[in-house]
């Protein structure tokens, strides 16, 4: 006889986070040995959340959601961790399954939109097939799906557009349909990897403010990695701060910015001009983020921070509360000595 | 020319520049597709003005054309219409004009040595009497951007890409420039390495009293750097005014949008409706105004004609005929 499933309750399916990254590490063997990219990074994002995955070039942001989705480039792998995308653990499926639930449960939005897309289709032909694989619906059905979608993404005139191709569209609305590819088949999170960067700055305003707006309606978890904090602030509900694939400092976007803990956060928010005071002089932090082979012992951004003592060489500092945000740093745990 | 004279001319003096671009398909292309000729007119009819030891900021958004300004100046374009002229730099001479690029790996050649690369302008136009002297200018460049004099003997791939801006910038000095022409300096780096950028050539200006052309699509860099702004869409320029002035009280529509839109890290605008359209294509621009199709507060006249930039304070100018009318209304009252 069949064990019938436990039923679960109604709001404990809801309190199922989008993500929930555990530990994770990821780990690049090479011919000089193996390069860790990621290490030990754990983060979790509700339905209906957006988190901001922020930090410069080489923090392991892009990484962190190139794992979650499975598409780490060989000779790349999960060395450590778990990865539940709602509730269902991603990280040791097969290619096969994989792909099943990369589209379904998860979709990706990339800087670029235009590579994003396919340039030989129209923009109707590769939404209807992304909706028919995921759900299986009939052609008529996701026909009126797709339009209902770009409708969604705000693009005007949909019936005209669905028969258009990649190339008619301008960058701003080729980035509008990245968004719908990406929610075609109503997963319960997307990876946005910097989805407005490569846009000016009234489209990317357009394009933050769409996000928000399907997270709100949708309940989808959006993970927004970034390197601007400007973007961040203005969308994001909590942020993650990395450095060196590591999160350094994690908490609600606002106790973040404008309330740092860690060295390094607060050396990132004092180095951006402000729009609002003119300083003589920027503050800067000295040096440049370690190359992956060259990780410091201890904490990662020991030899620039100011405050570094004996301690943050010796030791890694795990992220630990500090008041509202979590930050790992010996300063608040303790001291550096 | 007297004393005074030279003193306040200007370092830089941009009149009526056009920019034509023949964006035509091929010859055979148009005779068998039987397609018209193709012109795109990147930048049309702007004049400014750079006074010495100041920074001249050019912001918008990609596409309007700034880059195109800092090419025609630099002289790697020709210009199609108009005029540019420099001022008389410290030796009695023409002053000498130098550009620093946007993106630091493409702009080093990877296979010359650090000290090669700076040392070809000063070799190139004699500026040293001996080898041994062009060395040791070299390393004096390398020390006042902030690297070691050794970094000399290295290869471009060895430094990180703020480092690499900062060998950018020696070679720029290495001719002695009085101007420097900087196209997105720092759009390529991250934050915490723009501000070492940043910082540099503020300290580089104060020291050797450069003059800076500094184009960008950051207002909070832009901000920070400049005595003056000009804000570009479509090849004209549509507000230009003392720095304060501009983020304090924009009077182009244009300028509003983008100083709305820019993201706030101070005060987030959360859940603000952004507003809708997106810059026209260049090869099809707008009649008249070409902001009116995605402006608020278009008139009729705006489709028509294209607004003159014309004064609307003692150093802000604006091409608008709604700011201009508001501004001559409040001059008449205040008259009254």
């Amino acid at each position: 006889m069949m064990v019938q499933p436990i039923p679960v309750p109604e709001d404990s399916i809801n309190a199922t986070p989008a993500l929930d990254v555990q530990g994770l590490s990821v780990e690049f063997p090479t011919r000089r040995g193996v390069l860790k990219a990621i290490d030990d990074v754990s983060m979790q994002i509700a339905p209906g959340e957006i988190l901001g995955v922020v930090g410069e070039s080489g923090a392991g942001k892009s990484i962190t959601g190139l794992a979650v989705l499975g598409l780490l480039e060989h000779p790349g792998r999960i060395a450590q961790g778990a990865i539940h995308v709602g509730g269902r653990r991603v990280d040791t499926l097969t290619e096969a399954e994989l792909t099943k639930v990369r589209g379904r449960e998860m979709g990706a939005i990339f800087q670029d939109p235009l590579t994003a897309l396919n340039p030989l289709f129209t923009v109707g032909k590769q939404l209807v097939e992304t909706i028919r694989l995921h759900t299986g619906m009939s052609k008529t059905e996701a026909e009126g799906r797709a339009l209902e979608l770009l409708r969604s993404v705000g693009i005007p005139a949909p019936e005209e557009r669905l028969r258009q191709y990649p190339h008619q569209f301008s960058g701003g609305m080729r980035q509008r349909v990245v968004i719908a590819l990406a929610l075609a088949a109503g997963p319960r999170l997307i990876i946005a990897d910097e989805p407005t960067t490569a846009l000016d700055v009234s489209i990317q305003a357009q394009i933050t403010a769409l996000l928000r707006k399907l997270c709100d309606e949708t309940g989808v978890g959006i993970m927004l990695v970034t390197h601007d904090m400007g973007v961040i602030a203005e969308t994001a509900d909590r942020v993650c701060v990395m450095y060196s694939g590591r999160v350094v400092e994690s908490g609600p976007v606002g106790d973040v910015i404008h309330n740092p803990q860690h060295p390094y956060t607060k050396g990132l928010m004092a180095a951006i001009p402000s729009l609002h005071d003119r300083v003589e002089v920027l503050s800067q932090i000295d040096g440049s983020m370690p190359r992956l082979n060259a990780r410091p012992s201890g904490c990662a951004f020991h030899p620039r921070c100011p405050h570094a003592g004996p301690k943050c060489s010796a030791q890694k500092p795990l992220l630990q509360k500090v008041g509202t945000t979590s930050a790992a740093c010996w300063l608040q745990q303790g001291g550096t000595q | 020319m007297n004393e005074l004279q030279q003193e306040t001319a200007p370092a830089l003096s941009v009149s009526h520049v056009s920019k034509v671009f023949d964006v035509s398909a091929p010859w055979l292309n148009r005779v068998l597709e039987r397609r018209p000729k193709l012109f795109v007119e990147a930048v049309s009819d702007i004049s400014f003005t750079v006074e010495k030891g100041t920074c001249f900021s050019i912001v918008g958004e990609s596409g309007c054309g700034k880059s195109t300004v800092a090419r025609l100046v630099t002289g790697l374009y020709a210009t199609s219409n108009g005029d540019i002229s420099f001022g008389t730099g410290a030796t009695g001479r023409p002053i000498k004009v130098q550009m620093i690029f946007q993106d630091p790996h493409s702009s080093l050649n990877p296979r010359w040595r650090v000290g090669d690369i700076i040392a070809e302008p000063i070799r190139e136009m004699k500026l040293r009497n001996s080898e041994d002297e062009t060395l040791a200018r070299v390393r004096e460049l390398l020390e006042t951007v902030g690297l070691g004099a050794d970094d000399a003997l290295k290869y471009p791939h060895e430094f990180s890409g703020g480092q690499r801006q900062r060998i950018s910038i020696a070679r720029a000095l290495a001719s002695e420039p009085e101007l420097l022409v900087c196209d997105e300096p720092t759009s390529a780096l991250d934050v915490s390495v723009q501000a070492q950028i940043l910082n540099l050539m503020r300290r580089l200006q104060d020291e050797l009293g450069l003059t800076y052309l500094f184009i960008s699509h950051d207002l909070s860099v832009v901000r920070h750097m400049s005595t003056h702004i000009a804000v570009m869409y479509l090849g004209r320029i549509v507000e230009q005014a003392p720095v304060e002035e501009l983020f304090t009280n924009p009077q182009h529509p244009y300028s509003k949008l983008l100083l709305a839109t820019i993201p706030d890290i101070e005060n987030p605008k959360r859940r603000v409706e952004a507003q809708a359209g997106e810059p026209p294509s260049p090869l099809n621009p707008p009649s008249g105004c070409a902001f009116h199709p995605r402006c608020p507060v278009a008139l009729s006249k705006c489709s028509q004609s294209a607004p003159d930039l014309c004064p609307t304070s003692a150093h802000g100018k604006v091409a608008c005929f709604v700011a201009q009318d508001a501004n001559n209304t409040a001059m008449e009252k205040a008259a009254v």
